[in-house]
């Protein structure tokens, strides 16, 4: 190889790089930066799409508004505050642990570990029971022809409006039919769940109920809440019913903006997704630890890599939390 | 490795303080949503808004030097990084928000009939 040799020796141990830095810490802050570049396209897709929605986007703050043992409490954003706090948590634990490894304090570097681990599985729970809520909805909507979801209001005693369920209003009226089913269709197919209350059965329940008014997507800029029609022009929209939404899923949820829910799946989803992979990644350092891998390599830089993971996953939660609930 | 090797479990513990009360903070002002803030609009997007995402670049700063160790970083190291995803990012942000503010436009002032 003659004169142009350089020193390949630790090219792939992850031994001494450049900048001060060894080739795999700087790998894995080379990963971080694509994979943050990639969570920005979501986030600016989302922007976009907010953006070009802007007048009739759902407000985050009526979506998420779930705690859990305070049903029907309008708790916004408390939860979702938890679970940052779950995770910044998880990130402390993470960095003692990291900060350890440096001392070579082994059995602390383990608690450490396991604690980062433990959070870890809370917030994916947390995660769980967030999507839950999101998929199976609250109070229910039907959609119009025209794409367009009208919720349902009454004047409350305060004089504020508030929702009401459609399961409140809606008529029972005899036109029942059973889920068709794989096991029973003539040609085995299977069809979506059917709503609880079907289209004409909310007109009619509409028509009954005189104190109940239309609530549609666009936001009022004076008030920035969503605007509630009166009851004649209410009869009027919701005479172009189509579907009954309940809940939340790829076609179309109750919230409003179709793209809504196609991003809160994909983005947390994503996320979510990489707290699962960090959670595994760190299970198996955390057993490498116990067995004493690091105590012999004499070096605990795995754990700082694995670390630089984690506080990643903790940086991307922190966006996510901004743009989905907060802004 | 660059940086020291002595303990900084306080220093770790104070970030720890400064990222819950800015979170605090934002939850705060998320729920009481002061008028002043909230009505007022600078670049097409309210004031409130702008105060989130500055508290949020705060919370990101803190997470990456003090957990992810950016500061114990050689500088041109830490460039490299930071300056790359920062350039990027506000690119991104500015061609894709401004478009989508267009397509608003186009929607609302257009004789199509998209959401009724």
């Amino acid at each position: 190889m003659g004169a142009t040799v350089i020193s390949n020796e630790h090219a792939l141990d992850g031994g001494p790089g450049p900048l001060g830095a060894t080739y795999g810490k700087m790998m894995m802050w080379f990963f971080i930066l694509s994979d943050a570049l990639t969570f920005s396209g979501f986030l600016a897709a989302y922007g976009f799409s907010r953006f070009k929605f802007i007048e009739t986007w759902p407000i985050a703050d009526e979506v998420f508004n779930h705690f859990p043992f305070a049903h029907g409490v309008d708790a916004p954003m408390y939860y979702v505050a938890l679970m940052t706090f779950i995770l910044i948590f998880s990130s402390v634990t993470m960095v003692l642990a990291v900060d350890a490894g440096h001392h070579m304090k082994k059995n602390k570097v383990a608690v450490y570990m396991a604690l980062t681990i433990v959070g870890g599985f809370i917030f994916l729970g947390s995660q769980a029971w967030e999507w839950k809520n999101f998929i199976k909805g609250e109070f229910g909507a039907v959609e119009t022809s025209g794409g367009s979801i009208l919720q349902f209001v009454k004047k409350g005693e305060d004089g504020n409006y508030e929702r009401v369920k459609l399961a409140d209003f809606a008529a029972v009226l005899p036109e029942d039919r059973t889920q068709h089913s794989r096991n029973n269709g003539v040609w085995f197919m299977d069809e979506a769940t059917i709503p609880s209350h079907s289209a004409n059965e909310i007109i009619q329940g509409f028509k009954a109920h005189e104190n109940i008014l239309v609530r549609v997507e666009t936001i009022d800029p004076t008030t920035k809440k969503k605007v509630v029609l009166s009851r004649e022009e209410s009869i009027k929209r919701l005479a172009d019913t189509k579907y009954v939404v309940e809940g939340a899923n790829l076609v179309r949820n109750e919230y409003g903006s179709k793209l809504f829910a196609n991003f809160f799946f994909f983005i947390t989803g994503f996320h979510g997704f990489h707290v699962f992979t960090g959670v595994l990644i760190n299970i198996i350092i955390f057993f490498n630890v116990l067995l004493g891998t690091y105590e012999k390599r004499k070096s605990y830089e795995m754990v700082e890599k694995v670390g630089l993971y984690w506080h990643f996953v903790d940086l991307v939660w922190v966006f996510v939390f901004t743009f989905f609930y907060l802004v | 490795m660059a940086h020291a090797h002595e303990s900084n479990t306080k220093r770790i513990w104070i970030v720890f303080g400064i990222l819950s009360v800015i979170t605090i903070v934002e939850v705060l002002f998320g729920i009481y949503k002061p008028k002043s803030l909230y009505f007022n609009n600078f670049l097409s997007m309210n004031l409130l808004n702008w105060l989130f995402i500055i508290l949020t670049v705060v919370k990101a700063y803190y997470i990456t030097w003090a957990f992810m160790h950016m500061e114990g970083e050689k500088k041109w190291f830490r460039r490299s990084i930071v300056w790359t995803v920062v350039f990027l990012i506000l690119y991104l942000c500015f061609i894709i928000l401004i478009e989508g503010g267009y397509v608003f436009d186009v929607y609302k002032t257009g004789f199509i009939k998209w959401n009724f």
